[in-house]
């Protein structure tokens, strides 16, 4: 009697009815495409020449030198097209609109980086774009909403709730109530109802196939850890997929520790123990929630890892134990950022430095034999406005200064 | 057969269309609240659901998804709701539902909140994101204390669907006419009524219509159709056109225009 899409007592789908076949429509159309091999090397050829893939496998020496422990690498996800793994989910879900014939796609974002590879994946099929973001997300990520408005997309500010990511979720599922005829909902990341965790999953399983490949060639083994930070899980499960019966691979997820475990400002559901199952908006998983069932507002120094809920399939991972759950706190994030910058000269979204925080922590528990992998989901250097807030750079102070009497006197002349 | 369609059934003897309404609980007041559901005692009224706030409501249109926030920011328990149900259920001749979404139930305990439900003399649930295939122990649990679930049919759903949603519902069956959210103007037109007429026609239980009911003409355009008409948004928008007085005054003008 139970639907498919639950990985455990977790998934499912939790729908208002209205939505039942725009959701089977899905699913039909992704069991097809899982069974047509045409579409993999469709997707992959399409990210190859359009997204840079494969994305490199960096060998950090300098890091690896300085602690004098395993061997660490950096899956440079960050070099994608647009800056993050998003953009591959994103592409995946743009084929397989046109195999659905819709013409209109619809987006939640937190951080931004979903939102604009979703306007950039509408502007090359020729689709119309309308992102959902919540208020605090747009003045926290203003230089994101700019290239998402520039790239021809509709990026609607949302003031219910909190104003972040799960509020632009309920948003955009409203909007898909209504129009779901002509429009399709890409969501951002491996949660929701079925058939979005296991798709988002599929299409971001490209990340663990390349690094499979590239560190065999490199080192002809299998790494010891890989870590991926976890906001709703997609880039985790994308780097994860391929290793999950390699049991020699330990897989640890690392969730937005906040200001730390004893206080209430964070986004971590597994690691802090603090999440409780329940079902919302559209699934059921371990929710950051009160003892009605009402979610909680969630603090994150990213705005990705912002979010009460997580993937399914993380949670049943949780649970088997497959994955172990951490969470790294802002400080440990912003001391693994500056670290990143001095030795190897790579800018890391705060997202993904979250991972090689906890990598860096755990490094002295490595041998020289190690192979440790970090899922570089995103890169830093177009989130400068809040990067910048984070360290409270007094240069960038006074830039930002000049640059509004600058402005102030363009708008006096024109 | 559930005691709430055995009230249905009877009542439709008397009038030709039942009127169901909606209240935010807590929002804006329970103080609010207690007057508004005077006024549906004194007009007649039928069924009220009592929608207990949640912070994800999905199904709602936007007049909806602010007052559940809204309440919540205030501080409305769920078990503030359940008092304030029991009381309104103990005093007014009207019958009580409870709307609201699964993780409220899940997190009460299911069995304890469908328990606690008939005990303080709720008749029905109605839980937009209990989707039927996964959420089974929530019907059957709601048929073991007699507090009916009642489920919903649109016109995306197809025979077979209809056949199976219709076997799980009790007390009524919502047919909600139009895609989209609560809130949101429906034309009763040609189409949307030979929807109506199918679900009449096809269901083994009294059907109600929902979603964009605004005006005693859309009633009259029902009646004949529908057993029940379903009043939401409608009435909080009515009642904050304006201060609260005149926003109460406007809702007992509306009322009495329905029964004119």
């Amino acid at each position: 009697m139970q639907t498919k899409g639950f990985y455990d007592e977790f998934g499912g789908i939790f729908i208002p009815e209205v939505l039942n076949p725009v959701i089977n429509e899905l699913i039909n159309v992704f069991e097809n495409i899982k069974q047509d091999k045409s579409f993999w090397d469709e997707y992959t050829t399409l990210l190859e020449n359009f997204s840079g893939r494969p994305t490199p496998l960096t060998f950090a020496g300098n890091l690896t030198k300085h602690f004098n422990k395993g061997k660490i690498f950096l899956k440079r996800e960050d070099l994608n097209h647009s800056g993050a793994h998003k953009i591959n989910n994103v592409m995946g879900q743009g084929l397989l609109m046109r195999r659905l014939g819709k013409t209109r796609v619809i987006a939640e974002t937190g951080a931004g980086q979903h939102g604009v590879a979703t306007a950039i994946m509408a502007a090359k099929f020729g689709y119309k774009a309308t992102i959902y973001m919540g208020i605090e997300d747009v003045e926290r990520q203003y230089s994101n909403v700019f290239w998402m408005k520039k790239l021809g997309a509709t990026v609607v500010p949302v003031v219910d709730g909190a104003g972040t990511l799960k509020d632009a979720i309920n948003e955009a599922l409203r909007d898909w109530v209504g129009n779901f005829d002509t429009t399709h909902y890409c969501l951002g990341t491996a949660s929701g109802t079925h058939p979005f965790p296991e798709m988002v999953a599929y299409f971001q399983s490209i990340i663990g196939k390349e690094v499979k490949k590239q560190i065999t060639e490199r080192e002809n083994r299998l790494p010891s850890k890989i870590y991926a930070c976890v906001g709703g899980g997609s880039n985790a499960l994308g780097i994860f997929g391929e290793f999950l019966k390699e049991n020699t691979v330990e897989l640890i997820g690392v969730e937005a520790g906040g200001m730390g475990a004893d206080t209430d400002m964070h986004a971590s559901r597994l690691a802090y123990k603090t999440g409780k199952i329940g079902v919302a908006q559209g699934y059921r998983t371990y929710f950051l929630q009160d003892e009605d069932g009402q979610m909680k507002n969630t603090y994150s120094i990213a705005a990705g890892l912002d979010y009460m809920g997580v993937s399914p399939i993380l949670a049943s991972l949780y649970k088997s134990k497959r994955v172990r759950f951490e969470a790294a706190t802002d400080k440990q994030v912003l001391e693994a950022f500056q670290m990143l910058l001095s030795h190897e000269g790579i800018i890391p979204a705060l997202e993904s430095t979250h991972a090689l925080a906890k990598a860096i922590e755990e490094i002295e528990k490595s041998t020289k034999d190690d192979i440790i992998i970090v899922n570089l989901s995103g890169r830093g250097d177009k989130d400068i406005f809040n990067i910048a807030d984070a360290f409270l750079d007094n240069d960038w102070v006074e830039f930002i200064k000049k640059k509004n009497d600058y402005y102030k006197n363009v708008q006096k002349q024109s | 057969m559930s005691s709430i369609e055995n009230h249905i059934n009877k009542r439709l003897q008397e009038k030709k269309i039942l009127i169901m309404t909606h209240q935010v609980l807590g929002y804006p007041s329970f103080e609010v609240n207690y007057e508004i559901i005077k006024l549906f005692a004194k007009y007649k009224i039928d069924i009220v659901e009592l929608q207990i706030p949640f912070s994800e409501p999905i199904a709602d249109g936007p007049v909806f998804a602010k007052a559940n926030q809204e309440a919540i920011k205030q501080g409305v328990k769920v078990k503030d709701c359940m008092d304030f149900a029991q009381k309104v259920a103990a005093e007014f001749d009207i019958k009580f539902v409870f709307m609201t979404y699964y993780n409220i139930l899940i997190q009460y305990g299911l069995e304890d909140f469908i328990k606690k439900s008939k005990e303080i003399g709720i008749t029905s649930l109605i839980v937009p994101d209990a989707y039927p295939e996964n959420s089974m122990e929530f019907f059957d649990l709601s048929y073991k204390y007699d507090v009916a679930p009642i489920a919903i049919a649109t016109p995306y759903t197809d025979d077979e669907r209809f056949k199976f949603i219709d076997s799980l519902t009790r007390g009524l069956l919502y047919c909600v006419p139009r895609k989209g959210v609560t809130g949101i103007k429906t034309s009763f037109d040609y189409e949307t009524l030979a929807f109506i007429d199918k679900c009449k026609t096809n269901s083994k239980h009294p059907i109600g219509v929902g979603f964009g009911v605004q005006s005693k003409e859309d009633i009259q355009n029902l009646t004949g159709h529908t057993d029940i008409a379903i009043i939401g948004s409608h009435l909080l928008k009515t009642l904050e056109s304006g201060t609260l007085k005149e926003g109460l005054q406007k809702v007992e003008d509306f009322l009495a225009s329905l029964n004119s």
